[in-house]
């Protein structure tokens, strides 16, 4: 048996060294071929990222292929937009800061009562086509937006405040508004697109620093650098993006050099890499996640009852148990990255107190505690882990809360949807970049059927006339600071009434390979590749 | 040969079956194809107009009977999440499973006979506990956890290949077997484990009958009557595994194609129904019944010719 096992090795380290030897195709005598075949393929691994360093090309990893329209306008997907994002640009651009700054347009000037914008349209802006940025292709893109019913309902209808798109000569663009809108700006990033151009799903062409030149289903996708772009340029040649759903495969990808960037990596998987050939940027997810509680669904129908999950969930805990102590503790619906918003004092409106938790309790009529569910998106390890700890915490307080692990598409469905839940933990985005599309979900206006019978997406019931009165205040408002008040006013009231546990906003852990600099973060769901560079 | 034609009808009515099956599957379990494509935020009005784009909106056994239809005539449909014919979007990656189980199969033929052969032969020996036990372990070693450690050892330690670069089969033909090699290993070694352990039994108990004793009796070599009898009977028992082996290493291929990165059909199968791409899952759903169906079919007639007393209809 030793010596087949030993001939089994043998055999298998043979075979191993063939096919070694055959890829490397060189004709060497067939005595030392294996051996000197391996170590050139040792030597060939080490240096494919040196390689591609010389080469200025990177492989990044993602988690997920991208949607099945690239068309920028209809994709949803978050990883869609986190690298398509290098692909398009609008009349504007988001900075790193969340800042929108001039791209298309190199100027606008907005009329003292906010109605009427005039867009200066940047000199010889091309398209990744070849063909010049006019006019029409900018009134195109934004009608289309305002227009289509396949764009994503939250920008299509902040434009509906949009009366007329003029043009003033060859360059100038104005656009008049029927009310004043101070988030028009950000809904003004949406790409602008050719004309007319009907193969944007799949061979998607833009103005950005990258032109994409291909994918392969569940595979790659690949850009390039757009040689005439109007701005600073980007560094790397050609960018090629992996697709591993196993996060354990990217790890793995690092370590062996066929990757050099990896974003939304875990504490955990990060300590598993070399730090000699990595180097750990820690950013924000910029999402807001909380244990959701349908506001409906009884007990979470009784303030009390919320009030005392927010005591009796310990934050700091969580992230300490689960995130290795990384990651930003919130207070309200707004994520601490989008700082014009976000209310620090919040933060630590409910400090953990189990005994306020049980008087809080007793109070409802619950002395003894109850059961509860929390539903959590299985293939989300990060709200399924911050679940169980959740489901510890909450025994402390009598309560005994049970896990229910749905896939994404019945999360969705089910869930998110059809409301059918009692609890769920998960991560909220802000899209497009603005205090509305974070707060406007918990109105009454996005909780009941409009007369088409659609439902908003307040998809945890949240009802409160106050918070509704506050929203009205605040789209009417043209003053921007003032504006910001009102928003934070109705943070405040997530906050007091106890609309949901707030947790966190998970820590970002992106894992460069050495000699690769430039990683810039947003306050959004983005990759900005333009930025890097190999030293 | 009129078994033959039976089988292949067989064959066709389960292909037919299964179809039905995964296609009431999804019309069972919750999740929208149209909200997986519009996204949390979609309006009824957008996901209507989706269904109708991908024609969700007709009664289920119509749906059934175009996509019938369609898959007779050659047309596999168009995938909802790739929005580009489904037979295109699969082809490369059936090579790439394909390939991959078919070295697996090689390696498990290649080891598992004469491993088994010898533990048969030394089942009595004092060390047959160290055997068995390393059988066992082989046996119980999770496929994620064994893929884990040769990408680690063979890949990041030796070099042998790339983990997580998989190179395009069509450029780096050679590159590509070399690194399928590795993942075709992980599949095999549990299935080699399996094997040696049924070969030892069966072998040991045909080695038991009457009439091994009675050659050996009358003098003949051991080693002889090994060779001359009891492996050709214990061969009908081993095909049929064997067949098994070739269905079972395709379900195999799912989580070593995940950890290794490599764009094969388990990979594709798994992403395409967390989707809700039912054109893709169909096809390849009906694609794996066939292979279980075909390697099924495959064992049975080989073993009718090494024992024609199958033919009359006994079964091994």
């Amino acid at each position: 048996m030793k010596k087949n096992l030993l001939a089994g090795i043998l055999a298998v380290s043979m075979v191993a060294a063939l096919l070694a030897g055959c890829g490397k195709g060189t004709a060497q005598n067939t005595g030392t071929a294996g051996t000197q075949a391996a170590a050139d393929a040792a030597a060939g691994t080490e240096q494919a990222s040196t390689e591609r360093a010389k080469a200025n090309e990177i492989v990044i990893g993602i988690a997920q292929d991208l949607d099945q329209s690239l068309d920028p306008h209809y994709a949803v997907a978050a990883g869609t937009k986190e690298v398509m994002f290098n692909v398009f640009e609008g009349l504007v651009k988001y900075d790193s800061k969340g800042d929108t700054v001039p791209a298309v347009a190199s100027d606008v000037q907005i009329s003292d009562d906010g109605l009427v914008y005039t867009f200066t349209l940047r000199d010889g802006v091309k398209f990744h086509n070849g063909d010049t940025v006019d006019l029409d292709d900018v009134i195109y893109s934004i009608q289309r937006c305002k227009d289509d019913p396949k764009v994503n309902p939250q920008t299509s209808t902040g434009l509906q405040c949009i009366e007329s798109l003029e043009k003033d000569g060859d360059n100038k663009l104005v656009m008049t508004l029927s009310e004043p809108n101070t988030e028009l700006m950000s809904l003004l990033t949406l790409a602008i697109l050719p004309a007319d151009y009907d193969k944007q799903d799949t061979a998607p062409v833009g103005t950005g620093p990258y032109k994409y030149v291909g994918r392969t289903a569940q595979e790659s996708v690949e850009l390039e650098k757009f040689a005439d772009y109007w701005g600073t340029p980007g560094n790397i040649d050609k960018v090629t993006y992996k697709i591993n759903e196993k996060v354990e495969g990217l790890v793995m990808g690092l370590e062996s050099g066929a990757l050099d960037l990896v974003s939304h990596l875990s504490s955990t998987q990060v300590a598993e890499l070399n730090k000699d050939n990595f180097n750990i940027e820690q950013g924000t997810m910029n999402l807001v996640q909380a244990l959701y509680l349908n506001n409906e669904a009884a007990p979470f129908d009784n303030e009390l009852v919320r009030q005392a999950l927010c005591y009796a969930v310990d934050r700091q805990g969580i992230l300490d148990m689960a995130f290795d102590g990384y990651g930003f503790p919130i207070g309200s619906n707004v994520f601490p990255a989008f700082t014009k918003y976000f209310d620090e004092s919040l933060v630590g409106y409910y400090e953990h107190d189990v005994k306020k938790a049980k008087e809080l309790l007793t109070q409802a009529g619950y002395p003894d505690g109850f059961d509860m569910t929390i539903t959590v998106p299985s293939n989300y390890q990060p709200h399924v882990d911050t679940a169980e700890v959740i489901a510890e915490q909450l025994k402390e307080v009598g309560i005994n809360a049970t896990l229910n692990r749905v896939e994404w598409e019945s999360w969705k469905a089910d869930t998110y949807a059809g409301r059918n839940f009692q609890s769920t933990v998960i991560g909220l985005t802000a899209d497009p970049l603005t205090a509305r599309s974070l707060l406007e979900r918990f109105t009454t206006g996005q909780r009941v059927a409009d007369e088409e019978g659609n439902r908003g997406n307040n998809f945890i019931n949240y009802n409160n006339a106050d918070y509704d009165a506050l929203f009205e205040q605040a789209v009417k408002c043209y003053d921007d600071a003032e504006q910001v008040k009102i928003y934070k006013e109705m943070e405040k009231n997530l906050t007091e009434h106890a609309a949901s546990v707030y947790i966190q906003d998970m820590a970002d852990m992106v894992a460069v390979r050495k000699g690769l600099t430039g990683l810039t973060f947003y306050p959004l769901y983005v990759l900005d590749v333009s930025t890097l560079k190999w030293e | 040969m009129k078994y033959a034609a039976r089988r292949i009808l067989a064959l066709f009515i389960t292909m037919i079956l299964v179809s039905f099956l995964a296609f009431a599957a999804f019309h069972i379990i919750s999740g929208d194809p149209a909200r997986a494509i519009l996204g949390m935020n979609a309006t009824e009005k957008q996901l209507e107009l989706m269904r109708h784009e991908l024609g969700l909106d007709k009664p289920f056994i119509v749906q059934y009977f175009n996509w019938l239809l369609g898959f007779f005539s050659g047309n596999l449909g168009i995938s909802y999440s790739y929005r580009q014919p489904v037979a295109s979007l699969i082809m490369p990656k059936l090579k790439v499973t394909l390939v991959m189980v078919l070295i697996s199969f090689a390696i498990i033929v290649v080891f598992s006979l004469p491993l088994g052969l010898r533990a048969a032969q030394k089942s009595e020996s004092r060390f047959d506990w160290i055997r068995t036990s390393i059988n066992q372990l082989c046996m119980a070693v999770p496929a994620f956890f064994l893929s884990i450690l040769v990408s680690y050892v063979f890949g990041i330690i030796l070099k042998f290949f790339t983990p997580g670069d998989f190179p395009k089969m069509d450029k780096n033909l050679m590159g590509a077997l070399r690194y399928l090699f590795f993942a075709a290993v992980c599949i095999a070694i549990p299935r080699i484990a399996m094997a040696v352990r049924m070969l030892k039994s069966t072998l040991i108990e045909e080695m038991e009958k009457d009439y091994v004793r009675t050659a050996i009796s009358r003098g003949n070599d051991r080693v002889e009557v090994l060779k001359k009898h009891v492996l050709k009977n214990s061969l009908v028992p081993t095909i049929t595994f064997l067949g098994q082996t070739m269905a079972e290493i395709v379900g195999g291929s799912i989580v070593v194609e995940q950890v290794f990165g490599i764009p094969g059909m388990g990979r594709f199968l798994v992403a395409s129904i967390s989707n809700r791409d039912y054109p893709v899952v169909e096809a390849l759903v009906v694609i794996l019944a066939f292979w279980v169906i075909l390697s099924g079919t495959v064992a049975d007639l080989i073993n009718q010719k090494i024992d024609p007393r199958l033919k009359l209809g006994g079964r091994a």
